[in-house]
């Protein structure tokens, strides 16, 4: 079972890496990205890391490429946007509500079933990766916030429209 | 259970699908997005070590490259729509002024 989720998790991370560099449009590249992260947020998950399997997916599939794709839609592209593929678009949407359909039937099964869910146990758990991270890693976590403040503070600077300009 | 050599065999391909990405595109958000593939590969890498050293400094660890990786997208897209405003266009040859 875990064999085939990574088999198939990391088909779609490596099939979507190569979409990005196929496709034309950075838009469209972007998207792509976004299917690779979230199922490397997956593979992550496999790794017995849940906490960052859920901020990869949070910060890498949501923040970072939501900034992504408003930089994508500022700037315009080349080359125009092919034309909509009109069938293709109502089969993949298809597929997707089925597979979608029957993750939410597994999981209410399993919910109503009664099974607890594997809890918080063993290496990644989240109790024990935040502990490390205010106790041994404290130092660097604060010099973080100092780096996302530098960060803020300089694209704001660089994207401000100066005189200077 | 799943060999963890495999995870690590993921982050090579992804490394170099990162890699030849990188050269092979030529606007500089693609170029930008390859760089992220080549550090999704990096904390794939250190999870894999992670797990199998039974370190979860390793996972703290992947918390920082997704911070750093946050602030490195912030100032880089400032800096490609700066590219932008001042040249009208974000493919990767026209910057070429500063070539010696």
């Amino acid at each position: 079972m875990a064999i085939a989720l990574f088999l198939v998790l990391a088909a779609i991370v490596i099939g979507s890496v190569l979409g990005m560099i196929l496709s034309r449009s950075p838009a469209y590249a972007a998207l792509w990205m976004v299917l690779a992260f979230a199922a490397s947020g997956g593979l992550f998950g496999l790794l017995d890391a849940p906490f960052i399997a859920a901020v990869q997916i949070l910060i890498y599939a949501g923040a970072i490429m939501v900034l992504f794709i408003f930089v994508i839609m500022t700037v315009p592209s080349d080359e125009g946007f092919s034309a909509p593929k009109r069938k293709f678009t109502l089969v993949l949407s298809i597929v997707m509500a089925v597979v979608l359909a029957a993750e939410m039937a597994s999981a209410l099964g399993a919910a109503l079933k009664g099974s607890a869910s594997s809890g918080a146990s063993g290496l990644g758990n989240t109790r024990a990766v935040g502990r490390m991270l205010f106790q041994d890693f404290l130092y660097p976590f604060e010099v973080t916030s100092l780096l996302i403040l530098a960060a803020l503070v300089g694209a704001i600077v660089l994207s401000k429209k100066g005189d200077r300009g | 259970m799943i060999p963890l050599s495999w995870f690590l065999a993921l982050s090579a391909i992804l490394f170099v699908l990162g890699v030849a990405a990188f050269f092979i595109k030529r606007d500089l958000i693609t170029m930008f997005l390859a760089v992220e593939v080549m550090l999704n590969a990096a904390n794939l890498a250190f999870l894999t070590f992670a797990k199998k050293h039974g370190q979860l400094a390793g996972q703290v660890i992947v918390f920082f490259v997704i911070t750093v990786a946050a602030a490195e997208a912030a100032i880089g897209l400032a800096i490609i729509l700066l590219v932008f405003r001042r040249r009208k266009t974000i493919r990767a040859e026209g910057a070429d002024e500063m070539k010696g």
